[in-house]
């Protein structure tokens, strides 16, 4: 492996591959010293677009416990109204001999075509509306914690379906983990042609968030932008958390083993409620937490592995 | 109009044994300008010094007439100039192009039309007749000086915000209504703004879903396309459907002709050939307004072609520099050449497969273009007494699409790399050889 663009390049083995060895990293998150050597020697340039505290702290942490230096660069926007090309961009930063660039990018595909220009690895540390590869990978390990295996377990993801990277890394993740999805958003919501998607990668579509509550084992809820009320796709916030919000109420309907999962940064009183949030059930904090050692993970499978030796 | 002075015309040229359409194998003498005779006499009445050239199985078309072309100039000399894009239309079998106003400035004046116009004199490779602006910066609030343009040397006839759509219906109106007086067209990139918002950069859809990118759904053309046959039925005027891309797109067009309206619709060969599952990689080569659609799309599309419910074939050639194509797939700038390859894709998609009679690409590809644009000494058939504008097909040459081989200044071909059946050998304009096996008149 040498990119991490897509969840859709990942077989089942690739991805069991990359959870197996977090669980030992995540050990080392334990320790008084948490530094490993495995990548002394290695640069790792975290390229962010696009701001993201959450995720570019994380991938830098992760970077900084296995020994590879770590830089940060921020390429607010795009380098569109410089007049100078992205490819430009990322072949000057290539030139200076990194081994990997980590790719924030507000366009979907940017990493894709930045891997197709340059001779580093790529990791795609979330594109536009297309995919967040290791924000679902630390998803599926987080919920493997808590329900063991995934097959046959009934996932729904709940939200803004349409405009969510999350939501396309998320279902194909764990549908190759051989877990049952669920979608749950008001249509203006699901993405374009979800009818055809669904039946061919085999996953539901629903508009009854109280019918499928009952039957799954997690929950994931994904954010939901109160601007998208201007842009006609719902009403109003209090239509929205009263038609699909994780409320109180509907915290009754789960099953007791069943878990709540967020990536952040969560609208409370929109999609989820203080009581969903904070609940016992809710695993928040523990996606937080496992989001460093994933990515730990992540970084050894490309840069450490076979083949990256050379 | 007359070839200018420091051009001279080609010798006296006899094109023996062509297939020259619905005529069968004939000689044509073209003398001067002009086509001084066809058939088999023709040998006979070929002066003293007259060149021959043997075109046994090949094809005579009348020049083909692109309505729908950009040359970037004035503005972007570095993606395209009248003369690189005008080489590059003689090679394509081009002996017209109409160049569309999406240029620094507009062209929404008499005088930024004359300047085009006369920079197409200039280069002397095709004519290069301006689209007229519909609005003034194609801004869509006011109406641009269309009597002036059209009253202008330029003699402009053909009027479009292409790039944009004549959204406001008043609008579209006032404009359908003003050019009747001097027979003028609009030609409406269809595409409502409000169902297609600005980050939207292809076809809505599963795989627009999956790809994470904001699509336009075919019923913001279609929508547009069917308001607009109304509009024209309701002034009586002539409007012209720019670049055709839906299924939807053409239902409306083959209703709206059965109603008597007076529409007329261009399709793309990209649009006949290509679909979006090339976007998959996000190559920007690709990336082009309207969207490349579905395949059903396609189907519908080289149906109404083959049937008439689409009148003719344009190029919407659209080159871009490097650095506006290098970009995010949302970023990159939209648009493809087409001059060069127009006419091979037209001859192994349509003609190869039996869809259309070398006859039917006359029509699509010249004849009915030339009508549209009233541009009077074009698509006038090969007889005797018309002006010497043809171009020799090879239809059974292959050709292997070299992007780094092609005669515009800019490179995002999506043909690149394809194998095509049917070259252009010759094209002439007035009787001037403007381009032959891959050369341009000065180079041969
Ligand atoms: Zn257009």
């Amino acid at each position: 492996m040498k990119h991490l663009l897509s969840i859709a390049d990942l077989d089942r083995e690739e991805i069991l591959a990359i959870l197996d060895t977090a669980i030992s990293m995540h050990e080392v998150q334990g320790r008084d010293v948490k530094k490993l050597p495995t990548l002394r020697g290695r640069t790792i340039i975290n390229f962010f677009f696009e701001d993201s505290t959450r995720t570019r702290a994380s991938f830098e942490i992760a970077g900084k416990w296995m020994s590879a230096d770590t830089i940060n660069l921020t390429g607010k926007g795009t380098s569109v109204s410089k007049g100078e090309s992205l490819r430009d961009t990322v072949l000057t930063i290539d030139a200076m001999g990194v081994d990997m660039m980590v790719i924030r990018h507000p366009a979907s595909g940017a990493p894709r075509q930045i891997a197709d220009w340059v001779d580093c690895s790529i990791v795609n540390a979330g594109d536009g509306t297309h995919e967040h590869p290791s924000q679902a990978l630390l998803d599926a390990y987080t919920l493997r914690r808590s329900l063991g295996d995934l097959d046959g377990r009934h996932v729904a993801i709940v939200g803004d379906l349409t405009h969510s990277r999350v939501l396309r890394s998320n279902l194909l993740c764990l549908r190759k983990l051989g877990a049952e999805v669920t979608l749950v958003a008001p249509p203006t919501l699901m993405p374009a042609g979800i009818a055809g998607w669904a039946s061919t990668d085999g996953f539901t579509v629903s508009y009854d968030l109280d019918a499928v509550l009952p039957t799954v084992d997690a929950v994931m809820m994904l954010r939901v932008q109160r601007e998208r009320m201007s842009g006609g796709y719902f009403p109003t916030a209090k239509e929205y958390a009263v038609t699909y919000g994780l409320t109180a109420r509907r915290l009754a309907l789960l099953q007791d083993h069943a878990v709540i999962a967020h990536p952040g940064p969560m609208n409370r009183g929109l999609e989820i409620s203080a009581e969903a949030a904070d609940a016992a059930r809710s695993l928040v904090l523990d996606q937080v937490s496992a989001g460093v050692a994933v990515r730990m993970s992540i970084l050894y499978h490309l840069l450490a592995g076979e083949g990256s030796a050379q | 109009m007359t070839p200018t002075a420091h051009q001279p015309t080609s010798p006296p040229l006899l094109i023996r044994g062509g297939d020259v359409l619905g005529q069968g194998v004939q000689d044509v003498l073209v003398v001067d300008s002009t086509i001084a005779a066809v058939g088999p006499d023709a040998a006979d009445e070929a002066p003293q010094g007259a060149q021959r050239l043997d075109a046994a199985g090949m094809v005579v078309l009348p020049g083909l007439v692109d309505l729908h072309t950009h040359l970037r100039e004035p503005g972007r000399e570095d993606a395209e100039t009248v003369e690189s894009g005008s080489q590059a239309a003689a090679l394509g079998g081009f002996t017209a192009v109409l160049a569309m106003a999406n240029t620094t400035p507009v062209t929404d004046t008499a005088e930024v039309a004359e300047t085009v116009w006369d920079l197409g004199r200039r280069a002397g490779y095709v004519d290069v007749h301006p689209v007229g602006a519909v609005t003034k910066g194609l801004a869509g609030e006011e109406l641009a000086e269309l009597g002036l343009m059209a009253r202008s040397r330029a003699r402009v006839r053909v009027f479009s915000d292409d790039g944009r759509c004549v959204d406001d219906p008043r609008l579209m109106r006032r404009a359908l209504e003003y050019v009747r007086v001097f027979d003028g067209v609009i030609s409406q990139h269809s595409q409502d703004p409000r169902l297609a918002d600005g980050v939207a950069c292809c076809h809505e859809g599963e795989l627009s879903g999956r790809l994470g990118l904001a699509g336009w759904p075919a019923v913001a053309e279609e929508t547009i396309v069917a308001r607009d046959v109304m509009l024209a039925k309701h002034t009586g005027s002539r409007v012209h459907v720019a670049h055709v891309s839906t299924a939807g797109s053409v239902e409306v067009l083959r209703w709206a002709k059965a109603q008597g309206i007076d529409v007329t619709a261009e399709v793309t060969p990209h649009h006949l050939m290509l679909t979006q599952d090339l976007l998959t990689g996000y190559d920007p080569t690709f990336k082009v307004n309207p969207p490349l659609r579905p395949a059903e799309d396609a189907q519908a599309l080289r149906e109404a072609l083959a049937d008439g419910t689409i009148d003719a074939v344009a190029t919407d050639h659209a080159p871009h520099a490097r650095q506006d194509k290098e970009h995010a797939f949302v970023d990159a700038a939209f648009g493809m050449l087409g001059l060069e390859t127009a006419l091979p894709v037209v001859s192994t998609l349509m003609v190869q497969e039996g869809r259309m009679s070398w006859t039917d690409v006359a029509r699509a590809m010249s004849t009915t273009p030339a009508r549209i644009a009233r541009l009077t000494d074009q698509g006038q058939g090969i007889r005797a007494g018309a002006p010497a504008n043809l171009t020799l097909v090879d239809p059974d040459r292959r050709v292997t699409v070299d992007r780094a081989r092609s005669r515009s200044l800019s490179r995002n071909n999506p043909w690149h790399g394809r194998e095509l059946t049917g070259a252009v050998h010759l094209t002439m304009l007035r009787g001037r050889v403007t381009a032959r096996e891959g050369l341009v008149w000065g180079e041969q």
